[in-house]
């Protein structure tokens, strides 16, 4: 079957003419030598900005000028960023992927599935896996504010936990319930709110009061790092849940 | 000195090396890999840059997490083959 799929793709019905693909390749390397170039030709403003960076930091709340960049200078394009995830998880989320797969609707987000047999030595290596990959993402959510490390990096260690879990296959997830929609949205609902109080104390929505920049930084990053492992979780589960949905079925 | 002009020439050379494989190369499966590799390969050239955030994103979204949704796509166009193969055959449906 694999030589089939091999054959099949080495076949030229991609739906593109030669020609096509001609222009194509010229259009995309015009594009990259134009960035190549722009690279080359724009190697002043770097230097400055990083320099504009650490002489702000004392007013940033954090010690990490990457964490200092993200959620206090440019906290627009996180907030973005963030807004574009939640896009991407509404895109994703199962409707009907999960239908007809489990008989009874599970309620939790968690649920365990007895009927799978494990093999005894990967459940005692996620026993410790899980746990460690946890405490690893707090971690490097915390240590964001003073060496390299944040939302970003723990969510997807925290998510990295979620696919293993889900990958030993004694675990489902459900994704129907309220609880779990608000917790894919938490990052960007905790992002704006913080805004709005913001805008209520200074009257500017994004620049943070020096005295609690730390606070509203921590406390952004910790629902962003929530959704972002959700999310990430989310985007795995369904394209595995989508991909074998025959194993419950059969067994019927 | 010369220790690292060598580490840094083989992790240029690896990283050109495995984009271009990945690209190349007929199989799906070889190709996934070969891309995950990169991720990592990039992963060790980011820490060389002194770049430790994006080392770490890298590292964990870019080798990791990525790694794993293309092989389940992957697995996803194994399975459709499969189904197709056994449609083909005649005895649909006894698949496990």
């Amino acid at each position: 079957m694999f030589l089939k799929l091999e054959t099949r793709e080495t076949g030229s019905d991609v739906g593109l003419s030669t020609l096509a693909c001609f222009l194509l390749g010229v259009v995309i390397t015009t594009l990259s030598a134009a960035l190549i170039i722009a690279v080359i030709v724009s190697d002043k403003a770097a230097p400055e900005l990083a320099s504009l960076a650490m002489q702000n930091l004392n007013t940033s709340g954090v010690e990490n000028p990457v964490t200092a960049v993200l959620l206090n200078f440019r906290s627009y394009d996180t907030l973005l960023e963030i807004a574009v995830l939640l896009i991407v998880a509404v895109a994703v989320l199962p409707d009907q992927c999960f239908a007809g797969k489990t008989s009874l609707p599970a309620k939790r987000f968690l649920s365990r599935n007895v009927k799978h047999q494990v093999n005894p030595v990967l459940a005692g290596l996620l026993k410790w896996l899980v746990p460690l990959a946890l405490l690893v993402g707090g971690y490097l959510l915390w240590i964001g504010a003073y060496a390299p490390g944040g939302a970003f990096q723990a969510g997807a260690v925290i998510a990295g936990a979620g696919v293993a879990l889900s990958l030993a296959g004694q675990h489902d997830f459900t994704w129907q319930t309220t609880s779990v929609r608000i917790t894919l949205s938490l990052g960007l609902l905790v992002f704006i709110v913080v805004a709005a109080i913001n805008n209520l104390i200074t009257g500017t929505t994004l620049q943070y009061p020096v005295s609690y920049a730390g606070l509203f930084i921590l406390i952004i990053e910790v629902a962003a790092t929530i959704s972002i492992a959700a999310i990430l979780l989310l985007l795995f589960v369904c394209l595995k849940a989508i991909a074998e949905p025959a194993r419950e079925g059969d067994t019927q | 000195m010369w220790a690292e002009i060598v580490i840094d020439v083989v992790l240029a050379g690896g990283v050109i090396t495995l984009a271009a494989l990945s690209l190349v190369v007929r199989q799906v499966f070889t190709a996934i890999v070969l891309y995950i590799s990169l991720g990592l390969m990039v992963t060790i050239i980011w820490t060389r840059l002194n770049a430790w955030d994006v080392a770490i994103a890298e590292a964990a979204i870019g080798a990791g997490l990525t790694g794993a949704l293309l092989l389940v796509a992957w697995r996803r166009l194994h399975e459709k083959e499969d189904v197709n193969d056994v449609s083909e055959a005649g005895n649909s449906g006894n698949r496990v």
